[in-house]
């Protein structure tokens, strides 16, 4: 037996799509009468019923505000709401639980760093590098910050495989580049960015930078300490966990001379109307109380994942992937926007001419919910000279018949549109 | 997929695949951008009108087959009327694709009943009324970029 086949074998055994599959309430519907197909987990991923489990049994049993609490029920809540900071800590592999701040989300994580760090750190005819492939959340946070303090951006352009171009990149580079802020997966085109690789490129010229990895979390093993990266954001309904919660990680040394991002309850030590002292790191980012449920609940989604194994779902979403491909390779008409050497399970297309609007509104009546428009991702819009993209997004739940099903139901779009 | 063929029915198809007035008008008295954010789609919206009569209506750009065939509908039942005539089509139009409640076909809207099944889609509403709304904007003199937001 070859290793290959090995590993296949230790795989299939632990892997059960059917089994997954039953742990998501949401799917067990119908859609127009017709067994909902999930394709659009790049915008949000469905919950399995252990997260939804656990935000009830919080608000059932352990409803409480967190720290500086003495009862019974505050203690509970803190310890829950800390542990979960452990559990992302160790899911990202941070050296430090101090060093995972909670936060709503990706797009609040970068807007964190644009703010605090950034205001800090950049000024007058400073240059930001990110990419051509950015969400509107990796970029929109920068244009403010360089309006606010005169800085500009600096943009590396992308091939039309959707990859980016790492010569361009290192030469974008100057003494005035003070940070580079890049996706990890590009929600609009699949691509994985050699992001190693990047990180590497921007510490030999001294540059921090952040990774936005709300689209690399679900599927695949993150080390941030092998990276090396100083700032790594994660959304947690991307990765079955609830909306509103998503952490922000921070090399510890960087995150203690960072400013307060909001001022508030939570994020001081000790307030007088002449002085406030700032709490210690990560709590002085986190003003207010907090989304307590939502960070258990994130917590509980990493448990899940961890109880299947990342390594498993990615090479099982790896499969789906290379015969989502294959189906799209052998469909007269279709064409695959995005076709990097090393991707994930996100297919944007455009069919014929028929509009990515017409084409999701057809396949919800087949019960398949894909995403279509510009997926919050214009410039890439713009560099493939398209209004919008049909995009079907997989995750460990899928299988392939389905994928199978949304090429024929691509069939019926086609249908409709030839009378 | 039988509620399917009601939006997607023949002459939207038909509009769509071969859309009518669909040119730059260089005489054009009214000229106006419609913008959906949501999908990206831009429909430039041309008139030419005389003595208070639409002459002559065209319109430019890309989108769904529902904002396209919309458009072009839009520009064919536009042709010789009054602006008092245009504004009254406007309400209808626009009723029927938002009340809610469904109106009575009316003899008035013509062909453009077709479009009525854009009702029960509410994702697609504004695909249906974005050259309307440009439309109605370019005659009110509104500003030069209209958007469905």
């Amino acid at each position: 037996m070859t290793v290959d086949t090995q590993s296949e074998h230790i795989t299939t055994m632990a892997f059960d799509v059917k089994s997954i599959k039953q742990d998501f309430p949401a799917l067990a519907q119908t859609v127009h009468n017709k067994p909902l197909i999930y394709f659009d987990n790049a915008a949000t991923s469905q919950k399995p019923q252990a997260v939804i489990d656990s935000l009830v049994h919080y608000y059932q049993h352990d409803n409480a505000n967190i720290h500086r609490g003495v009862h019974t029920l505050s203690e509970r809540a803190t310890k829950a709401y800390e542990d979960a900071r452990k559990t992302v800590q160790q899911f990202v592999n941070a050296k430090h639980d101090s060093e995972i701040v909670f936060l709503r989300g990706t797009t609040e994580a970068i807007n964190l760093v644009a703010q605090s760090y950034g205001r800090a750190n950049i000024g007058q005819d400073d240059e930001i590098i990110i990419s051509e492939m950015e969400h509107h959340a990796n970029i929109v946070p920068w244009q403010m910050l360089c309006e606010q303090t005169g800085a500009t951006l600096k943009i590396i352009p992308i091939n039309d495989k959707g990859e980016l171009l790492l010569e361009e990149y290192q030469a974008l580079f100057s003494n005035k580049t003070k940070l580079v802020a890049v996706v990890h997966i590009s929600n609009a085109l699949g691509t994985i960015n050699p992001i190693k690789q990047m990180i590497d490129i921007a510490h030999q010229h001294d540059v921090p930078i952040l990774i936005d990895g709300a689209q690399a979390t679900p599927h695949m093993a993150i080390d941030v300490q092998a990276l090396g990266c100083d700032f790594y954001t994660l959304s947690g309904h991307k990765m079955y966990g609830p909306t509103g919660i998503g952490a922000l990680y921070a090399k510890k040394e960087i995150l203690e001379k960072m400013p307060p991002y909001q001022g508030g309850g939570e994020m001081i030590k000790m307030v007088t109307f002449e002085k406030t002292t700032y709490n210690e790191i990560p709590f002085r980012y986190e003003a207010g109380t907090m989304h307590i449920a939502g960070a258990i609940g994130l917590a509980t989604a990493i448990d899940y994942i961890q109880s299947i194994g990342i390594e498993n779902i990615a090479h099982y979403e790896q499969g789906l992937s290379a015969y989502a491909q294959q189906l799209a390779d052998d469909f007269d008409g279709l064409r695959v926007i995005g076709t990097a050497a090393d991707k994930t399970g996100i297919l944007s297309f455009l069919l014929d001419n028929i509009h990515a609007h017409d084409v999701g509104t057809i396949l919800d009546h087949e019960g398949i919910a894909i995403r279509t428009g510009h997926h919050c991702a214009m410039p890439v819009m713009q560099h493939f000279n398209i209004p919008a993209t049909a995009r079907a997004s997989f995750c460990m739940y899928n299988t392939k018949a389905e994928i199978k099903q949304l090429f024929s139901a691509l069939d019926k779009v086609r249908e409709v549109f030839a009378k | 997929m039988s509620d399917l063929r009601e939006l997607y029915q023949e002459i939207i198809i038909d509009h769509n695949r071969q859309p009518r007035n669909f040119y730059e008008m260089e005489d054009a008295t009214q000229k106006i951008d419609g913008f959906n954010p949501l999908c990206g789609d831009r429909i430039t919206i041309y008139l030419k009108v005389e003595n208070g009569i639409v002459e002559k209506a065209s319109f430019k750009g890309t989108g769904c087959a529902i904002s396209i065939a919309s458009a072009s509908m839009m520009t064919d039942s536009l042709l010789g009327k009054t602006i008092q005539q245009v504004e009254a089509v406007f309400e209808k139009f626009h009723q029927l694709i938002t009340a809610a409640k469904k109106p009575e076909t009316t003899d008035e809207l013509g062909k453009l009943n077709v479009l009525g099944g854009v009702r029960n889609y509410p994702s697609r509403i504004k695909c249906a009324t974005l050259a309307w709304h440009a439309m109605h904007a370019a005659l009110n003199q509104e500003s030069d970029t209209v958007t469905t937001e």
